[in-house]
């Protein structure tokens, strides 16, 4: 079935099946990488989503957090998030649990994460005063030489050994290489219908995300530019975040198959009350959605012709799911131009990069279930609580605890990395020591 | 600082780099510009380059291990962007592309020297 020797040449085709940041950040990397090794190869995107237009139309659900490392990996790469995408630069997370409050300020004051809507906003919006973040990816995709097709894809059959992509009216058109980056929330069945391969789609489960409209003002007010986190005793929730935009503000849940119940029970908590104006209407919502998240990687996410990037393929464990969609559309990317497009190649070249992340994820696991426990322990959260403010206090103290809630909760290091600092024997013995004073009372 | 700003605001004249500091990490300039500058003999200041919107700078930190060889300082209002030493060389280890613009950038520098030093010997 393999065939190492299948080439990106002049003249080739590559289709690219949904244009979110996955399919646009493969299109952006193939096409410079291209450029700069002389090839000229067309690239098409379909993707059905109008990302001008608020609301479900022109929107692919998340929170919206572009962590600290994609904005800096990014910046590398040349690709500077602008104030007119970017709707509010994050410069601080407050961590809320039931035994009180803690502010953490970002490393060296700055502003490093970046909230976005990844439409222009939601279903209410009246003045779209920023741009998608999905959008602006798009357009530099298009910059780029891209072509987007703004059609959903039906089906995918082949011309022999070569791939073709049939939207439901129209020809179908045939391509040297086909990126699929349909993410898990609107891919049918019939789609993949054709590949004959060991193709396995990730796991995911169900999330949840509600906007609320409060305005600018009353936004820097109540919640200022910090990104709250909840660590509450409430059972199969496993993350909460209020991410403040620009006129809005996101509440995330992400947990075990989130229904009304836990909802309810999250936002009746004193904690998330505490948050928002006084007397706040919690059903005034602007729009809410429950997309799906992955838990699991897909199995072999590549062929001959064919590789899955972002979420379809792999992506990291509820944090950074944009990070590990540029990571894996730059990995599909130059595997292709610089390696080749047989399965051999993806299999050398681009699958490492998805089995780093899948590793990470299972330390990942691992860490969540530590943060389960602490959420299940009122002990483990005073001790938590109490080192972290000890450390906002002191200018010049080693930010150990800080730094670990920070990367867990922003997803701007590798889970590995993480575990490790946990394992640093100055940050144990401070936890054990305010473990000790929990439990004593001293 | 708009709200949707990302890094941090330096004011006109403000010090980002300190020639002779340890440094680790580079910036990456999102508005504005800033001035490279040395001290030259007798103390005056010679400024080396001026550095604008999307442009790098410090990024000799990120591969050796020396002390900042220059100061640099914002030229009006200017705002910049920290890349972190380890966040960039975990990255550059996993995608050695990443390091393409940066090279680039350098290599591009190192031209715009030569053809300085080239220039200064034909003057003297
Ligand atoms: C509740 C929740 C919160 C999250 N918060 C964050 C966060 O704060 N930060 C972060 O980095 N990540 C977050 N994520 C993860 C992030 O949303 C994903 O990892 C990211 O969107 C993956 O990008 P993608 O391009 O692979 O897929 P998607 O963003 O899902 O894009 C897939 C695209 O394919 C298109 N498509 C689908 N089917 C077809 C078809 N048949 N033909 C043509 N086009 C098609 C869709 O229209 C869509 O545009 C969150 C996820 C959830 C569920």
């Amino acid at each position: 079935m393999t065939d190492k020797g299948l080439q990106l040449d002049d003249g080739s085709r590559v289709g690219v099946i949904g244009g979110g940041p996955a399919g646009s950040f493969f299109s952006i990397f193939l096409l410079d990488l291209a450029e700069r090794m002389g090839v000229d190869i067309q690239v098409d995107i379909y993707e059905p989503r109008d990302y001008t237009r608020p609301g479900p139309v022109g929107c692919n659900m998340c929170g919206g957090i572009i962590s600290e490392s994609l904005v800096q990996n990014l910046a590398a790469e040349g690709i500077n998030l602008p104030p007119t995408v970017v709707q509010r630069g994050i410069d601080s997370y407050m961590l809320h649990m039931d035994v009180g409050s803690v502010r953490i300020e970002t490393p060296l004051q700055e502003s490093r994460i970046g909230a976005v809507y990844r439409g222009p906003g939601p279903r209410d919006l009246k003045e779209i005063k920023w741009g998608s973040f999905d959008g602006f990816l798009q357009n530099l995709a298009i910059e780029k030489g891209a072509n987007v097709i703004n059609q959903r894809v039906d089906e995918i059959l082949w011309a022999g050994d070569l791939p073709q992509i049939k939207i439901r009216k129209g020809e179908p058109h045939t391509y040297d290489l086909v990126t699929i980056s349909v993410g898990v929330n609107s891919a049918s069945r019939k789609l993949l219908a054709n590949l004959n391969f060991d193709y396995e789609p990730p796991k995911t489960t169900k999330t949840f995300i509600q906007e609320y409209y409060l305005g600018e003002e009353k936004i820097q007010e109540v919640m200022g530019s910090s990104m709250h986190v909840f660590l509450l005793d409430l059972p199969r929730l496993e993350f909460a975040a209020i991410i403040p935009k620009g006129d809005y503000v996101s509440v995330c849940l992400l947990g075990e198959d989130i229904d009304k119940e836990l909802i309810a029970n999250f936002m009746s908590s004193t904690e998330v009350q505490n948050v928002f104006p006084p007397a706040w209407d919690f059903d005034a919502r602007s729009c809410n959605c429950s997309p799906r998240i992955n838990i699991s990687g897909a199995r072999q996410p590549y062929d001959d012709r064919i590789v899955f990037i972002g979420d379809s393929g792999v992506t990291r464990l509820y944090k950074d799911g944009i990070g590990a969609a540029y990571r894996t559309a730059k990995s599909a990317a130059t595997t292709a131009v610089l390696q080749g497009i047989s399965a051999e190649d993806f299999k050398e070249h681009y699958w490492p990069a998805c089995r780093k992340i899948e590793i990470d994820n299972m330390i990942g696991q691992m860490m969540f279930m530590v943060t389960r426990i602490i959420q299940g322990q009122q002990i483990a959260r005073q001790a938590v609580l109490r080192m972290t403010a000890n450390e906002q206090k002191k200018a010049d103290s080693k930010k150990r605890m800080s730094m670990v809630l920070w990367d867990m909760f922003t997803g701007s290091a590798p889970y590995r990395d993480i575990f490790i600092r946990t394992l640093n024997p100055a940050f144990l013995a401070r936890l054990v020591g305010d473990l000790a004073i929990s439990v004593t009372g001293r | 600082m708009a709200i949707g700003d990302l890094g941090k605001v330096y004011q006109d004249g403000e010090e980002i780099i300190c020639e002779g500091e340890q440094g680790n990490c580079m910036f990456v300039i999102q508005a504005g510009e800033v001035e490279v500058i040395i001290a030259g003999e007798g103390g005056q200041e010679i400024r080396l380059a001026v550095r604008r919107e999307g442009e790098f700078f410090g990024e000799m930190a990120i591969f050796d291990r020396d002390v900042r060889s220059a100061t640099v300082r914002a030229l009006g209002e200017a705002r910049v962007l920290t890349v972190d030493k380890k966040n960039f060389m975990r990255r550059v280890h996993e995608d050695p592309s990443l390091a393409f613009r940066l090279v680039e950038t350098m290599s591009r520098r190192i031209r715009e020297l030569g053809e300085e030093v080239a220039r200064l010997q034909k003057a003297e």
